[in-house]
């Protein structure tokens, strides 16, 4: 309920467009976890529900706790306060502390975690229980060929490349059929262009094997391009949760605007049919949510790069100077420094060449409804 | 889990269950480091009983002072030599173009090999009227080498034997060297002197200490070497003493002889913790570039071949002069048996396969655990290396004669009092092996569904396989050597090796010793195959 009043306060959800809710059964529930260390908050009443075979991303910056809940879903770390159902079923919670082993859920290590002792194969296996016992062999098999590495079984895992490891590792992980499986930062130990190949063929398996997966990673762009629904993490606490598009687009604070993706705030005030900025006034039907109820009060709305364009302007009617110029390549970012003492950024291609310290106009151009926050 | 399984779920375990095994692996870890520290508790016991006043009188005589000076000036020489001897020797042998520098490399470290009592033995059969030299000599006119003893001799003697771990922990600190630094002082305008003065010297320092220490601390509590060559240290003392019935002024000379030892190992684990960290991170850095020596090279090369001349060659080959020599013995009890070196095997071996036993619950909860307390265990079976065998003999002979009486001079408290003395050796092994093996490995165990014990069974113990191995021989190893405390508590009748060699010591034929010093040698040249085989680097 809290959440709800906040976001009344902050005026901005009030008629927000409907979110596809996730469909599915729950299968893994987080109720107000908290975990302390020492005196340290690591994390702090988190809430979450996950949902059969949907692959939820914990999204957020190092030290934000992400890990640790992750680790705490796993049994390998007890929650101070809190309770976690997997399958209905509580696993952890006053006095409740369901061993590691005792949990159907699997792992996947940032760093793969393969024993060095152990072939490929004996890797798969390793997690069989006895009673499997004839189909072993099949069962390995049929992972091997899921993540597409037939005829490893009796490689050394020092002999594979890293992206076979995490191969491995997804295998080993998927074998005794986990309710829920867990990967911890999985691209962060491959390189740049293995880890792009990597997230679709990751996501590959995990929707092949049909299971019901929670990954955690820094990295917003792999967030957004592997999940079917993100929770950015803040400081030990969840600040959003939803689907990539809707969490881009619709950033319910700042932080969150600010760690998906560059962004720029525009200054302003709600006057009668919007809100008055340096670019003029922004009309209603421009801006998130229905804002008429805080005329008067000092906003600020968010802008990427792509919603807005600088252009050359005569003498005298200009927004700004360009003070800073990006080149990425396909594109130029430039940095404008209102008059009005705003900074914001502008993505052109890049054909549109601007000297540093010419002064331009800027043009709002974006076709979808923009967020705003009180001002700080 | 297979699909019946998922149906049948386990109970939930209290969160107790945690803390109840961890629970089990320190208290049977503590119990373990407390039966190591009851030695000590004797003899501080039978000191307890001397009288106040006797105790002022012993410690305030001449002789008392006399004795300590001696233990001092010994340790002093002979951690002064070993650094002389052992430190030049890394610095050739890792970062010149010396010569042969593989060959030298693994000669340098070969002193190890041999027990210093029988360097001594050998050097004091040599010298002196009626030596080996003065046999071997005299016909081109030498007519006496002068004798090695008192303190020269066991200064000369435990220098040569000893200066391997000054040498092996300066080469490990050498090796470690960043190469990127030194290159970062000179492109910041210091001459090669000067970078390795501000940049390498600096970061040695932790390294030859620790050597030192080794040093300084194996040489106060070594019996065979200042026993033989007849210098007064406390071990001797305390063993002169004991044969004389003085209980008081051996149990006072032995809280005096762990003081000291004390001292050296509190200097030594402050080193120790700088350092540990750092141990792990020289992978992957650039090697230093290596000095050319120039008109240096002569030099150099005679000096390490006379060191290995002196270490290596000479003992060995007055051992086999002595052998060649031998009249067939003296006779009667003093014949050399091969039973002897059967029980030194397998006292030994029941000592190593106790000590790994007794060792892998202390490593793990030291490697592993997550208390506070968790390496107090293991520190504080440490003591062992603080206990002088003579000590540790003399303790455990006063323990089971007023207490255990069934233990009384058997097979089982000289077992014992060698897994309370070469122990920490096996702890240290395995700790290293373990703290190598991932922690991530054990908690993928855990989420593929084994219990914490499976775990430990099928993924921690075969890793840490080798260093059990190897923790398992270095403790056989030193116990094949062991003299003093072999000497104290074996039952009449019951001969080891070195027990043999200090019986015959002063017998008139020295070919009788020949035999089981080259006996010893070869065994403990198997150590130094385990020391290359853990990794040791003595290769590059």
């Amino acid at each position: 309920m809290s959440k709800n009043e906040l976001t009344t306060t902050t005026g901005q959800y009030v008629q927000a467009p409907p979110r596809t809710a996730p469909t599915g059964d729950v299968v893994l529930e987080l109720a107000e976890i908290t975990k302390q260390f020492g005196g340290e908050t690591a994390v702090e009443e988190i809430s979450i529900d996950v949902h059969e075979g949907e692959l939820l991303t914990l999204l957020g910056p190092s030290g934000c706790g992400k890990t640790t809940t992750l680790r705490m879903i796993a049994g390998l770390t007890d929650p101070t306060e809190g309770t976690i159902r997997l399958d209905g079923e509580k696993v952890a919670g006053s006095s409740t502390a369901v061993a590691p082993e005792n949990r159907d859920v699997g792992l996947v290590f940032q760093e793969f975690a393969l024993f060095p002792h152990l072939t490929v194969g004996e890797n798969i296996a390793f997690g069989l229980t006895d009673d499997d016992g004839a189909d072993e062999y099949g069962r390995v098999q049929e992972m091997l060929e899921l993540v597409d590495l037939e005829g490893y079984e009796d490689r050394n895992p020092e002999s594979l490349s890293g992206g076979e490891r995490q191969r491995v590792a997804l295998a080993r992980s998927l074998a005794p059929e986990p309710d829920v499986l867990l990967l911890d930062e999985p691209f962060s130990n491959l390189d740049v262009r293995l880890r792009i190949e990597m997230r679709q063929e990751v996501r590959r398996i995990l929707k092949e094997a049909g299971v019901t997966a929670i990954s955690v990673t820094h990295d917003q762009e792999e967030a957004l391009s592997i999940s079917d629904r993100v929770a950015i993490m803040n400081d030990g606490q969840v600040e959003q949760i939803g689907r990539p598009e809707d969490v881009f687009g619709h950033p319910e604070s700042r932080f969150v605007a600010s760690f998906l993706g560059q962004a720029s705030f525009l200054s302003g005030t709600v006057v009668e049919g919007g809100v008055d900025t340096a670019l003029g006034l922004l009309d209603n039907d421009q801006l998130d949510g229905s804002i008429d109820a805080y005329r008067g009060a000092a906003v600020d709305v968010l802008v990427r790069p792509d919603d807005l364009r600088a252009k050359p302007c005569p003498p005298g009617g200009t927004d700004g100077e360009i003070v800073h110029r990006q080149y990425t390549g396909p594109a130029f970012v430039y940095q404008v420094e209102m008059d009005s003492g705003d900074v914001v950024h502008c993505q052109h291609n890049h054909a549109t060449d601007f000297e540093h310290g010419t002064r331009v106009c800027v043009e709002l151009q974006a076709e979808h409804s923009l967020a705003w926050y009180p001002a700080e | 889990m297979s699909a019946t399984d998922r149906f049948e779920r386990v109970p939930s375990l209290p969160r107790s269950t945690r803390d109840r095994q961890s629970l089990v692996l320190t208290l049977l870890a503590g119990s373990i480091a407390l039966t190591m520290l009851t030695p000590m508790l004797w003899v501080v016991l039978e000191a307890s009983q001397v009288p106040s006043d006797q105790i002022l009188e012993i410690l305030l005589r001449q002789e008392t002072l006399d004795i300590f000076l001696n233990t001092v000036f010994l340790v002093t020489a002979v951690t002064i030599g070993s650094v002389l001897v052992g430190v030049p020797l890394a610095m050739l042998t890792v970062q010149t173009d010396l010569p042969f520098r593989r060959f030298w490399t693994v000669v340098a470290a070969m002193p190890l090999v041999i027990p210093s009592y029988i360097g001594a033995f050998a050097f004091i059969s040599a010298t002196g009227q009626g030596g080996a030299f003065t046999d071997v000599l005299a016909p081109i006119g030498i007519e006496r080498i002068p004798e090695i003893d008192g303190l020269v001799g066991s200064a000369i003697t435990l220098t040569l034997f000893t200066y391997p771990y000054v040498y092996l922990t300066t080469r490990a600190s050498l090796l470690s060297l960043d190469g990127r630094a030194i290159e970062a002082a000179r492109s910041l305008n210091h001459s090669r002197l000067s970078a390795f003065r501000r940049v390498t010297l600096p970061q040695l320092v932790p390294g030859i200490a620790a050597g030192a220490l080794l040093v300084a601390l194996y040489t106060l509590s070594d019996f065979g070497t200042p026993a033989l060559m007849q210098y007064d240290v406390f071990t001797r003392m305390i063993y002169v003493e004991y044969d004389a019935w003085r209980l008081d002024y051996a149990s006072i000379f032995s809280l005096l002889l762990v003081g000291m030892a004390i001292v050296i190992l509190a200097a030594e684990s402050r080193i120790e913790r700088t350092d540990e960290g750092e141990a792990y991170v020289n992978r992957g850095t650039d090697r230093p570039g290596t000095i050319s020596l120039g008109r240096w090279k002569g030099p150099a090369l005679a000096f390490c071949s006379t060191v290995a001349l002196l270490a290596l060659i000479v003992p060995p080959a007055i051992l086999l002069y002595w052998l060649g020599r031998s009249t067939g013995g003296i006779g009667g009890s003093y014949e050399f048996q091969w039973i002897y070196a059967w029980n030194s095997v397998y006292v030994s071996s029941l000592a190593a396969g106790v000590s790994v036993l007794a060792a892998l619950p202390l490593a793990y909860l030291s490697a592993r655990g997550e208390s506070r307390w968790a390496s107090l265990p293991e520190r504080s079976s440490y003591v062992g290396y603080a206990v002088p065998g003579v000590v540790l003999g003399l303790g455990l002979l006063y323990f089971t004669l007023h207490y255990v009486d069934s233990l009384y001079y058997t097979v089982d408290i000289l077992v014992f009092a060698y897994v309370v003395r070469f122990m920490p050796q096996a702890v240290g092994t395995l700790r290293s092996s373990v703290l190598q093996t991932d922690r991530k490995l054990v908690e993928a165990a855990r989420t593929l569904g084994h219990s914490s014990l499976s775990a430990f069974r099928k993924v921690v113990l075969p890793l840490v396989m080798p260093g059990v191995i190897a923790g398992a021989a270095l403790v056989f190893l030193t116990s094949m050597k062991e003299m003093a405390a072999t000497l104290l508590l074996r039952y009449p009748g019951f001969e080891t090796l070195a027990t043999y060699i200090w019986l015959v010591r002063s017998s008139a034929d020295y070919g009788d010793a020949a035999l089981p010093a080259l006996v010893l040698i070869g065994v403990s040249g198997l150590s130094m195959l385990v020391l290359l085989w853990r990794g040791y680097d003595v290769q590059e």
